[in-house]
Protein backbone atom coordinates (compact mmCIF):
# COMPACT_ATOMS: atom_id res chain seq x y z
CA UNK A 1 0.00 0.00 0.00
CA UNK A 2 1.21 3.51 -0.81
CA UNK A 3 1.88 6.15 1.85
CA UNK A 4 -0.59 9.04 1.66
CA UNK A 5 -0.07 12.77 2.12
CA UNK A 6 -2.74 15.34 2.90
CA UNK A 7 -1.92 17.97 0.31
CA UNK A 8 -4.75 20.43 0.83
CA UNK A 9 -7.29 21.49 3.47
CA UNK A 10 -10.41 23.65 3.35
CA UNK A 11 -13.24 24.55 5.69
CA UNK A 12 -16.25 26.81 6.08
CA UNK A 13 -17.26 28.55 9.26
CA UNK A 14 -19.64 26.51 11.43
CA UNK A 15 -22.77 28.58 12.02
CA UNK A 16 -26.45 28.89 11.24
CA UNK A 17 -25.83 29.57 7.59
CA UNK A 18 -29.36 30.33 6.42
CA UNK A 19 -28.07 31.71 3.11
CA UNK A 20 -26.14 28.55 2.20
CA UNK A 21 -27.47 25.18 1.09
CA UNK A 22 -25.93 21.75 1.56
CA UNK A 23 -24.25 21.83 -1.86
CA UNK A 24 -22.97 25.37 -1.46
CA UNK A 25 -21.33 24.54 1.87
CA UNK A 26 -19.72 21.36 0.51
CA UNK A 27 -18.58 23.19 -2.60
CA UNK A 28 -16.87 25.97 -0.66
CA UNK A 29 -14.84 23.48 1.37
CA UNK A 30 -13.90 21.34 -1.66
CA UNK A 31 -12.77 24.31 -3.74
CA UNK A 32 -10.77 25.71 -0.81
CA UNK A 33 -9.01 22.37 -0.31
CA UNK A 34 -8.23 22.00 -4.02
CA UNK A 35 -6.84 25.57 -4.11
CA UNK A 36 -4.71 24.86 -1.02
CA UNK A 37 -3.38 21.73 -2.77
CA UNK A 38 -2.71 23.59 -6.00
CA UNK A 39 -4.94 21.19 -7.93
CA UNK A 40 -8.06 21.67 -10.00
CA UNK A 41 -9.33 18.10 -10.14
CA UNK A 42 -9.18 14.72 -8.41
CA UNK A 43 -9.76 11.11 -9.41
CA UNK A 44 -12.47 10.56 -6.81
CA UNK A 45 -14.64 12.36 -4.27
CA UNK A 46 -15.78 10.93 -0.92
CA UNK A 47 -18.54 12.68 1.00
CA UNK A 48 -19.01 12.15 4.72
CA UNK A 49 -22.54 13.02 5.80
CA UNK A 50 -25.04 11.68 8.29
CA UNK A 51 -28.39 13.43 7.93
CA UNK A 52 -28.96 14.80 4.42
CA UNK A 53 -31.75 12.29 3.79
CA UNK A 54 -33.62 13.13 6.99
CA UNK A 55 -32.96 16.87 7.33
CA UNK A 56 -32.49 18.02 3.72
CA UNK A 57 -34.47 15.33 1.87
CA UNK A 58 -31.43 14.82 -0.32
CA UNK A 59 -29.54 11.61 -0.96
CA UNK A 60 -27.19 10.76 -3.81
CA UNK A 61 -25.16 13.52 -2.27
CA UNK A 62 -21.79 12.56 -3.75
CA UNK A 63 -22.88 13.06 -7.35
CA UNK A 64 -24.59 16.33 -6.39
CA UNK A 65 -21.44 17.78 -4.80
CA UNK A 66 -19.16 16.49 -7.54
CA UNK A 67 -21.25 18.15 -10.23
CA UNK A 68 -21.53 21.38 -8.20
CA UNK A 69 -17.75 21.82 -7.93
CA UNK A 70 -17.22 21.31 -11.65
CA UNK A 71 -16.04 17.72 -11.50
CA UNK A 72 -19.03 16.14 -13.27
CA UNK A 73 -18.09 12.65 -14.41
CA UNK A 74 -15.72 11.94 -11.51
CA UNK A 75 -16.35 8.83 -9.39
CA UNK A 76 -17.97 9.77 -6.07
CA UNK A 77 -19.69 8.11 -3.14
CA UNK A 78 -21.21 9.11 0.21
CA UNK A 79 -20.07 7.36 3.38
CA UNK A 80 -22.27 7.24 6.47
CA UNK A 81 -21.27 6.27 10.00
CA UNK A 82 -23.41 8.68 12.05
CA UNK A 83 -21.20 11.36 13.69
CA UNK A 84 -18.20 9.33 12.50
CA UNK A 85 -19.11 9.84 8.83
CA UNK A 86 -16.33 12.38 8.22
CA UNK A 87 -13.48 10.13 9.29
CA UNK A 88 -15.17 7.16 7.62
CA UNK A 89 -15.14 9.09 4.33
CA UNK A 90 -11.45 9.90 4.91
CA UNK A 91 -10.69 6.26 5.48
CA UNK A 92 -12.52 5.28 2.28
CA UNK A 93 -10.49 7.85 0.35
CA UNK A 94 -7.26 6.70 1.95
CA UNK A 95 -7.90 3.09 1.00
CA UNK A 96 -8.68 4.04 -2.60
CA UNK A 97 -5.51 6.10 -3.07
CA UNK A 98 -3.27 3.76 -1.05
CA UNK A 99 -4.44 0.79 -3.13
CA UNK A 100 -3.64 2.61 -6.35
CA UNK A 101 -7.26 2.75 -7.55
CA UNK A 102 -6.92 6.53 -7.65
CA UNK A 103 -3.98 8.94 -7.72
CA UNK A 104 -5.88 11.65 -5.87
CA UNK A 105 -9.06 11.97 -3.87
CA UNK A 106 -11.09 14.75 -2.31
CA UNK A 107 -12.74 13.99 1.02
CA UNK A 108 -15.47 16.37 2.17
CA UNK A 109 -17.59 16.22 5.30
CA UNK A 110 -20.74 18.30 5.19
CA UNK A 111 -23.85 18.78 7.32
CA UNK A 112 -26.75 21.23 7.00
CA UNK A 113 -28.67 21.10 10.27
CA UNK A 114 -30.44 24.39 10.89
CA UNK A 115 -33.27 24.32 8.33
CA UNK A 116 -35.33 22.09 10.62
CA UNK A 117 -37.08 22.53 13.98
CA UNK A 118 -35.24 21.50 17.13
CA UNK A 119 -37.33 18.42 17.99
CA UNK A 120 -37.00 17.13 14.42
CA UNK A 121 -33.20 17.54 14.52
CA UNK A 122 -33.11 15.86 17.95
CA UNK A 123 -35.08 12.89 16.56
CA UNK A 124 -32.78 12.71 13.52
CA UNK A 125 -29.67 12.67 15.72
CA UNK A 126 -31.20 9.80 17.71
CA UNK A 127 -30.94 7.63 14.58
CA UNK A 128 -27.28 7.17 15.54
CA UNK A 129 -28.60 5.03 18.40
CA UNK A 130 -30.55 1.76 18.23
CA UNK A 131 -33.93 2.76 16.75
CA UNK A 132 -35.93 -0.21 18.09
CA UNK A 133 -34.39 -0.46 21.57
CA UNK A 134 -33.18 3.03 22.52
CA UNK A 135 -34.83 5.74 20.39
CA UNK A 136 -38.27 4.02 20.42
CA UNK A 137 -38.28 4.40 24.23
CA UNK A 138 -38.06 8.18 23.86
CA UNK A 139 -34.34 8.55 24.36
CA UNK A 140 -32.56 11.48 22.80
CA UNK A 141 -28.89 11.11 21.90
CA UNK A 142 -28.06 13.46 24.78
CA UNK A 143 -29.98 11.20 27.18
CA UNK A 144 -27.93 8.16 26.16
CA UNK A 145 -24.73 10.04 26.95
CA UNK A 146 -26.27 11.26 30.21
CA UNK A 147 -26.88 7.64 31.27
CA UNK A 148 -23.20 6.92 30.69
CA UNK A 149 -22.05 10.07 32.52
CA UNK A 150 -24.28 9.44 35.56
CA UNK A 151 -22.96 5.89 35.98
CA UNK A 152 -19.37 7.04 35.43
CA UNK A 153 -19.69 9.68 38.17
CA UNK A 154 -21.26 7.05 40.45
CA UNK A 155 -18.55 4.42 39.89
CA UNK A 156 -15.51 6.69 40.02
CA UNK A 157 -16.72 9.32 42.47
CA UNK A 158 -16.46 12.41 40.27
CA UNK A 159 -18.58 15.54 40.75
CA UNK A 160 -20.13 17.39 37.83
CA UNK A 161 -17.73 20.32 38.35
CA UNK A 162 -14.76 18.00 37.73
CA UNK A 163 -15.67 17.93 34.02
CA UNK A 164 -15.60 21.74 33.69
CA UNK A 165 -11.99 21.98 32.38
CA UNK A 166 -12.98 20.12 29.18
CA UNK A 167 -15.55 22.76 28.27
CA UNK A 168 -13.50 25.73 29.52
CA UNK A 169 -10.45 24.65 27.47
CA UNK A 170 -12.56 24.11 24.34
CA UNK A 171 -14.23 27.53 24.59
CA UNK A 172 -10.90 29.26 25.29
CA UNK A 173 -9.32 27.72 22.20
CA UNK A 174 -12.29 28.35 19.90
CA UNK A 175 -11.96 32.08 20.61
CA UNK A 176 -8.91 32.04 18.32
CA UNK A 177 -10.45 29.91 15.57
CA UNK A 178 -12.32 32.10 13.06
CA UNK A 179 -14.23 29.05 11.76
CA UNK A 180 -15.56 28.06 15.20
CA UNK A 181 -19.25 28.05 16.11
CA UNK A 182 -18.74 29.73 19.50
CA UNK A 183 -16.49 32.63 20.42
CA UNK A 184 -17.42 33.09 24.07
CA UNK A 185 -15.02 32.00 26.82
CA UNK A 186 -16.74 30.44 29.84
CA UNK A 187 -15.97 30.32 33.57
CA UNK A 188 -16.44 27.46 36.05
CA UNK A 189 -19.51 29.36 37.33
CA UNK A 190 -21.04 29.50 33.83
CA UNK A 191 -20.47 25.76 33.54
CA UNK A 192 -22.19 24.98 36.83
CA UNK A 193 -25.17 27.25 36.15
CA UNK A 194 -25.95 26.21 32.57
CA UNK A 195 -29.44 25.00 31.68
CA UNK A 196 -30.02 21.25 32.21
CA UNK A 197 -30.68 19.18 29.08
CA UNK A 198 -30.64 15.63 30.48
CA UNK A 199 -29.03 15.53 33.89
CA UNK A 200 -26.14 15.43 34.61
CA UNK A 201 -25.54 16.82 31.08
CA UNK A 202 -26.20 20.55 30.83
CA UNK A 203 -25.87 22.91 27.91
CA UNK A 204 -22.13 23.43 28.55
CA UNK A 205 -21.41 19.68 28.55
CA UNK A 206 -22.92 19.33 25.10
CA UNK A 207 -21.53 20.37 21.72
CA UNK A 208 -23.55 22.76 19.55
CA UNK A 209 -24.75 21.61 16.13
CA UNK A 210 -24.36 23.85 13.10
CA UNK A 211 -24.00 24.03 9.34
CA UNK A 212 -20.53 23.44 7.99
CA UNK A 213 -18.20 21.61 5.65
CA UNK A 214 -14.52 20.70 5.67
CA UNK A 215 -12.41 19.05 2.97
CA UNK A 216 -9.07 17.38 2.31
CA UNK A 217 -7.05 16.48 -0.78
CA UNK A 218 -5.24 13.14 -0.61
CA UNK A 219 -2.37 12.11 -2.88
CA UNK A 220 0.37 9.47 -2.72
CA UNK A 221 3.22 10.86 -0.60
CA UNK A 222 5.72 10.27 -3.43
CA UNK A 223 3.78 12.75 -5.62
CA UNK A 224 4.27 15.66 -3.23
CA UNK A 225 6.74 18.33 -4.33
CA UNK A 226 8.46 20.31 -1.61
CA UNK A 227 6.96 23.78 -1.36
CA UNK A 228 8.42 25.15 1.84
CA UNK A 229 5.76 23.92 4.25
CA UNK A 230 5.89 20.56 6.06
CA UNK A 231 4.30 17.68 4.18
CA UNK A 232 1.69 15.95 6.34
CA UNK A 233 1.52 12.18 5.98
CA UNK A 234 -1.08 9.75 7.25
CA UNK A 235 0.88 7.52 9.63
CA UNK A 236 -2.05 5.53 10.99
CA UNK A 237 -5.68 4.90 10.06
CA UNK A 238 -7.93 2.39 11.76
CA UNK A 239 -11.57 1.81 12.62
CA UNK A 240 -13.46 -0.51 14.95
CA UNK A 241 -17.05 -1.09 16.03
CA UNK A 242 -19.10 -1.91 19.12
CA UNK A 243 -22.82 -2.45 19.74
CA UNK A 244 -25.11 0.43 18.75
CA UNK A 245 -27.00 0.31 22.04
CA UNK A 246 -25.13 1.28 25.19
CA UNK A 247 -27.06 -1.36 27.18
CA UNK A 248 -25.59 -4.10 24.93
CA UNK A 249 -21.96 -3.24 25.77
CA UNK A 250 -19.92 -5.54 27.95
CA UNK A 251 -18.91 -2.42 29.89
CA UNK A 252 -20.86 0.78 29.08
CA UNK A 253 -18.07 2.88 30.64
CA UNK A 254 -15.34 1.65 28.29
CA UNK A 255 -15.02 2.66 24.61
CA UNK A 256 -13.72 -0.64 23.30
CA UNK A 257 -13.84 0.56 19.68
CA UNK A 258 -11.67 3.55 20.67
CA UNK A 259 -9.20 1.22 22.33
CA UNK A 260 -9.14 -1.17 19.35
CA UNK A 261 -8.79 1.49 16.66
CA UNK A 262 -6.20 3.52 18.62
CA UNK A 263 -4.09 0.44 19.32
CA UNK A 264 -4.10 -0.42 15.62
CA UNK A 265 -3.26 3.14 14.56
CA UNK A 266 -0.44 3.35 17.15
CA UNK A 267 0.99 0.12 15.70
CA UNK A 268 0.92 1.48 12.15
CA UNK A 269 2.57 4.74 13.22
CA UNK A 270 5.13 3.02 15.44
CA UNK A 271 4.03 5.34 18.25
CA UNK A 272 2.21 5.31 21.58
CA UNK A 273 0.17 7.81 23.56
CA UNK A 274 3.37 9.34 24.94
CA UNK A 275 4.42 10.37 21.42
CA UNK A 276 1.17 12.10 20.46
CA UNK A 277 1.55 15.91 20.72
CA UNK A 278 -2.01 16.94 19.78
CA UNK A 279 -5.18 14.92 20.26
CA UNK A 280 -8.37 16.11 18.58
CA UNK A 281 -10.87 13.90 20.36
CA UNK A 282 -14.63 13.54 19.97
CA UNK A 283 -15.89 15.71 22.82
CA UNK A 284 -19.53 15.69 21.70
CA UNK A 285 -20.20 15.55 25.46
CA UNK A 286 -17.67 16.14 28.22
CA UNK A 287 -18.03 12.51 29.35
CA UNK A 288 -16.88 11.37 25.89
CA UNK A 289 -13.66 13.38 26.26
CA UNK A 290 -12.91 11.51 29.49
CA UNK A 291 -13.71 8.11 28.00
CA UNK A 292 -11.59 8.76 24.87
CA UNK A 293 -8.58 9.84 26.93
CA UNK A 294 -8.85 6.59 28.92
CA UNK A 295 -9.40 4.24 25.97
CA UNK A 296 -6.49 5.75 24.04
CA UNK A 297 -4.04 5.39 26.90
CA UNK A 298 -3.69 9.02 28.01
CA UNK A 299 -5.37 8.41 31.37
CA UNK A 300 -5.99 5.42 33.60
CA UNK A 301 -9.49 3.96 33.74
CA UNK A 302 -11.88 6.27 35.53
CA UNK A 303 -9.27 9.05 35.67
CA UNK A 304 -10.06 11.00 32.47
CA UNK A 305 -11.16 14.20 34.28
CA UNK A 306 -7.85 14.29 36.18
CA UNK A 307 -5.90 15.55 33.11
CA UNK A 308 -8.18 18.57 32.86
CA UNK A 309 -8.07 19.31 36.59
CA UNK A 310 -4.25 19.11 36.48
CA UNK A 311 -4.10 21.66 33.64
CA UNK A 312 -2.66 19.20 31.10
CA UNK A 313 -5.15 19.63 28.23
CA UNK A 314 -4.38 23.19 27.04
CA UNK A 315 -2.21 23.93 23.97
CA UNK A 316 0.89 24.05 26.23
CA UNK A 317 -0.06 21.01 28.30
CA UNK A 318 1.04 17.39 28.21
CA UNK A 319 -2.01 16.23 26.20
CA UNK A 320 -3.40 19.20 24.22
CA UNK A 321 -7.00 18.46 23.18
CA UNK A 322 -9.67 20.45 21.34
CA UNK A 323 -6.93 22.87 20.30
CA UNK A 324 -9.20 24.68 17.81
CA UNK A 325 -12.28 24.42 20.02
CA UNK A 326 -13.19 20.76 19.68
CA UNK A 327 -16.75 19.62 19.10
CA UNK A 328 -17.72 21.58 22.21
CA UNK A 329 -16.91 25.04 20.82
CA UNK A 330 -15.64 24.71 17.24
CA UNK A 331 -19.02 23.03 16.82
CA UNK A 332 -20.37 19.66 15.74
CA UNK A 333 -21.89 19.58 12.25
CA UNK A 334 -22.15 15.85 12.75
CA UNK A 335 -21.09 14.25 9.44
CA UNK A 336 -18.47 16.96 8.85
CA UNK A 337 -16.81 16.84 12.26
CA UNK A 338 -14.30 14.08 11.50
CA UNK A 339 -12.91 16.08 8.59
CA UNK A 340 -12.68 19.29 10.65
CA UNK A 341 -10.57 17.37 13.16
CA UNK A 342 -8.11 16.35 10.42
CA UNK A 343 -7.99 19.90 9.00
CA UNK A 344 -7.06 21.15 12.48
CA UNK A 345 -4.31 18.56 13.00
CA UNK A 346 -2.86 19.57 9.62
CA UNK A 347 -2.94 23.23 10.73
CA UNK A 348 -1.06 22.28 13.91
CA UNK A 349 1.56 20.20 12.06
CA UNK A 350 2.11 22.98 9.51
CA UNK A 351 2.45 25.56 12.29
CA UNK A 352 -0.66 27.41 11.09
CA UNK A 353 -2.72 27.23 14.29
CA UNK A 354 -2.15 30.83 15.41
CA UNK A 355 -2.79 31.64 19.07
CA UNK A 356 -3.55 27.99 19.92
CA UNK A 357 -0.50 26.59 18.14
CA UNK A 358 0.99 23.74 20.15
CA UNK A 359 4.58 24.87 20.81
CA UNK A 360 7.78 23.15 19.67
CA UNK A 361 6.89 22.23 16.07
CA UNK A 362 4.78 19.15 16.84
CA UNK A 363 5.32 16.19 14.52
CA UNK A 364 2.61 13.73 15.57
CA UNK A 365 -1.10 14.45 15.97
CA UNK A 366 -4.06 12.16 16.45
CA UNK A 367 -7.75 12.54 15.67
CA UNK A 368 -10.56 10.34 16.88
CA UNK A 369 -14.07 10.47 15.47
CA UNK A 370 -17.00 8.62 17.04
CA UNK A 371 -20.24 7.50 15.39
CA UNK A 372 -23.05 7.02 17.89
CA UNK A 373 -22.27 6.72 21.57
CA UNK A 374 -19.22 4.55 20.77
CA UNK A 375 -20.46 2.17 18.05
CA UNK A 376 -18.12 3.25 15.22
CA UNK A 377 -14.78 4.76 16.17
CA UNK A 378 -12.06 5.86 13.77
CA UNK A 379 -8.57 6.89 14.77
CA UNK A 380 -6.10 8.68 12.50
CA UNK A 381 -2.49 9.64 13.24
CA UNK A 382 -0.83 12.32 11.12
CA UNK A 383 2.87 13.02 10.92
CA UNK A 384 4.78 16.11 9.74
CA UNK A 385 7.69 15.28 7.45
CA UNK B 1 -43.84 5.20 12.75
CA UNK B 2 -44.74 2.11 10.81
CA UNK B 3 -47.45 -0.23 12.13
CA UNK B 4 -45.70 -3.45 11.08
CA UNK B 5 -42.53 -2.32 12.80
CA UNK B 6 -44.30 -2.24 16.16
CA UNK B 7 -46.38 -5.33 15.46
CA UNK B 8 -43.37 -7.57 14.90
CA UNK B 9 -41.78 -6.45 18.18
CA UNK B 10 -44.93 -6.88 20.29
CA UNK B 11 -43.74 -10.02 22.11
CA UNK B 12 -40.75 -8.04 23.32
CA UNK B 13 -42.56 -4.75 23.91
CA UNK B 14 -45.52 -6.26 25.81
CA UNK B 15 -44.00 -9.40 27.29
CA UNK B 16 -40.26 -8.94 27.57
CA UNK B 17 -39.65 -12.15 25.64
CA UNK B 18 -35.99 -12.68 24.81
CA UNK B 19 -33.82 -15.67 24.16
CA UNK B 20 -31.57 -18.09 25.99
CA UNK B 21 -28.41 -19.40 24.34
CA UNK B 22 -28.50 -23.24 24.14
CA UNK B 23 -24.67 -23.31 24.06
CA UNK B 24 -23.60 -21.07 26.95
CA UNK B 25 -26.96 -20.51 28.71
CA UNK B 26 -26.63 -16.70 28.68
CA UNK B 27 -29.96 -14.84 28.65
CA UNK B 28 -30.44 -12.43 25.75
CA UNK B 29 -32.66 -9.34 25.47
CA UNK B 30 -33.62 -8.04 23.02
CA UNK B 31 -33.48 -11.22 20.90
CA UNK B 32 -30.71 -11.23 18.31
CA UNK B 33 -30.51 -14.87 17.16
CA UNK B 34 -26.70 -14.89 17.37
CA UNK B 35 -25.38 -15.12 20.93
CA UNK B 36 -23.34 -12.00 21.84
CA UNK B 37 -21.30 -14.13 24.26
CA UNK B 38 -20.31 -17.23 22.24
CA UNK B 39 -21.51 -16.27 18.70
CA UNK B 40 -23.49 -19.51 18.49
CA UNK B 41 -27.05 -19.66 17.16
CA UNK B 42 -29.50 -18.70 19.90
CA UNK B 43 -33.18 -18.85 18.97
CA UNK B 44 -34.72 -20.46 22.06
CA UNK B 45 -37.33 -18.09 23.49
CA UNK B 46 -37.00 -17.03 27.10
CA UNK B 47 -39.51 -15.18 29.26
CA UNK B 48 -37.87 -12.58 31.47
CA UNK B 49 -39.27 -11.91 34.93
CA UNK B 50 -39.37 -8.16 34.41
CA UNK B 51 -37.52 -7.52 37.66
CA UNK B 52 -34.25 -5.65 37.80
CA UNK B 53 -32.48 -2.61 39.18
CA UNK B 54 -31.53 0.83 37.90
CA UNK B 55 -27.99 0.84 36.43
CA UNK B 56 -28.22 4.52 35.43
CA UNK B 57 -30.90 7.14 34.79
CA UNK B 58 -31.53 10.63 33.47
CA UNK B 59 -34.44 13.03 33.13
CA UNK B 60 -35.11 14.37 29.65
CA UNK B 61 -36.06 18.06 29.39
CA UNK B 62 -35.61 18.38 25.60
CA UNK B 63 -37.45 15.40 24.08
CA UNK B 64 -37.24 14.13 20.52
CA UNK B 65 -40.16 14.55 18.11
CA UNK B 66 -43.14 12.45 19.20
CA UNK B 67 -42.37 12.60 22.93
CA UNK B 68 -42.93 16.33 23.52
CA UNK B 69 -46.08 15.68 25.57
CA UNK B 70 -44.22 13.49 28.08
CA UNK B 71 -41.43 15.89 29.08
CA UNK B 72 -39.85 15.98 31.54
CA UNK B 73 -39.61 12.19 31.82
CA UNK B 74 -37.05 9.86 33.35
CA UNK B 75 -35.36 7.06 31.44
CA UNK B 76 -33.03 4.39 32.72
CA UNK B 77 -30.79 1.53 31.82
CA UNK B 78 -32.21 -1.34 33.85
CA UNK B 79 -30.11 -4.38 34.70
CA UNK B 80 -32.54 -7.32 34.57
CA UNK B 81 -32.10 -9.93 37.28
CA UNK B 82 -31.33 -12.53 34.58
CA UNK B 83 -28.32 -10.50 33.38
CA UNK B 84 -28.95 -8.34 30.31
CA UNK B 85 -29.58 -4.60 30.42
CA UNK B 86 -32.48 -2.77 28.79
CA UNK B 87 -33.16 0.92 28.16
CA UNK B 88 -36.63 2.15 29.08
CA UNK B 89 -38.69 4.94 30.59
CA UNK B 90 -39.48 4.86 34.28
CA UNK B 91 -43.09 5.40 35.33
CA UNK B 92 -45.12 5.86 38.51
CA UNK B 93 -42.11 7.57 40.05
CA UNK B 94 -41.08 10.99 41.27
CA UNK B 95 -38.27 12.13 38.93
CA UNK B 96 -36.34 13.38 41.95
CA UNK B 97 -36.48 10.08 43.86
CA UNK B 98 -34.71 7.77 41.40
CA UNK B 99 -31.35 6.31 42.39
CA UNK B 100 -28.79 3.87 41.05
CA UNK B 101 -29.51 0.38 42.42
CA UNK B 102 -33.22 1.07 42.94
CA UNK B 103 -35.28 -2.13 42.40
CA UNK B 104 -37.79 -1.84 39.53
CA UNK B 105 -40.31 -4.04 37.70
CA UNK B 106 -41.69 -3.99 34.19
CA UNK B 107 -45.17 -2.71 33.37
CA UNK B 108 -46.92 -2.04 30.04
CA UNK B 109 -47.70 1.60 29.32
CA UNK B 110 -48.34 3.94 26.42
CA UNK B 111 -44.97 4.88 24.91
CA UNK B 112 -46.12 7.55 22.50
CA UNK B 113 -48.88 8.80 20.31
CA UNK B 114 -48.34 9.09 16.59
CA UNK B 115 -50.05 12.44 16.17
CA UNK B 116 -50.51 12.27 12.40
CA UNK B 117 -52.26 8.90 12.38
CA UNK B 118 -53.63 8.82 15.91
CA UNK B 119 -51.87 5.52 16.57
CA UNK B 120 -51.03 4.67 20.17
CA UNK B 121 -47.85 2.74 20.75
CA UNK B 122 -47.56 0.63 23.90
CA UNK B 123 -44.52 -1.02 25.38
CA UNK B 124 -42.57 -1.76 28.50
CA UNK B 125 -41.68 0.79 31.13
CA UNK B 126 -40.32 0.14 34.60
CA UNK B 127 -41.66 1.27 37.97
CA UNK B 128 -40.15 1.17 41.44
CA UNK B 129 -40.73 -1.90 43.58
CA UNK B 130 -41.60 -0.54 47.01
CA UNK B 131 -40.78 -2.67 50.01
CA UNK B 132 -43.53 -2.97 52.67
CA UNK B 133 -41.58 -0.69 54.92
CA UNK B 134 -41.24 2.14 52.40
CA UNK B 135 -44.88 1.70 51.37
CA UNK B 136 -45.88 2.15 55.03
CA UNK B 137 -43.70 5.22 55.29
CA UNK B 138 -45.39 6.68 52.22
CA UNK B 139 -48.84 5.99 53.73
CA UNK B 140 -47.81 7.70 56.94
ZN1 LIG C 1 -23.89 -18.37 23.84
Amino acid sequence: MRKIAILGIGQTAIAEQWDKSLRVLAGEAVLAALADAGRDRADGLFVGNMLSGLLNRQENLAALVTDWVGLRGTEAVKVEAACGSGAAALRAGLMAVAAGEMDSAVVVGVEKMTDTAGAQTTAALATAADADWEAAQGLSFVAINALVMRRYMHEYGWQHADFAPFSINAHANALHNPYARLHDPITPQDYQRARMVADPINLLDASPIGDGAAALVLVPAEHVRRNGRPAVHVAGSAAATDSLAVHDRRDPLWLSAAYDSARKAYGQAGAGPGDIQIFELHDAFSIMAALSLEACGFAARGQGPRLGLDGEIGPGGRVPIATRGGLKARGHPVGATGVYQIVEIVQQLRGEAGATQVPGQPRLGMAQNIGGSGATILTHILKAN
Amino acid sequence: MEISRHWRLQQQRYGLVGEVCPHCDIKIFPPRDVCPNCAGEAKTLFQFSGRGEVYSYTTIYEPPEGFEGNAPYTVAIVKLEEGPMVTAQLTDVDNNRVSIGMPVEMVTRKLREDGKRGMLIYGYKFRPVWSHQSANQLAA
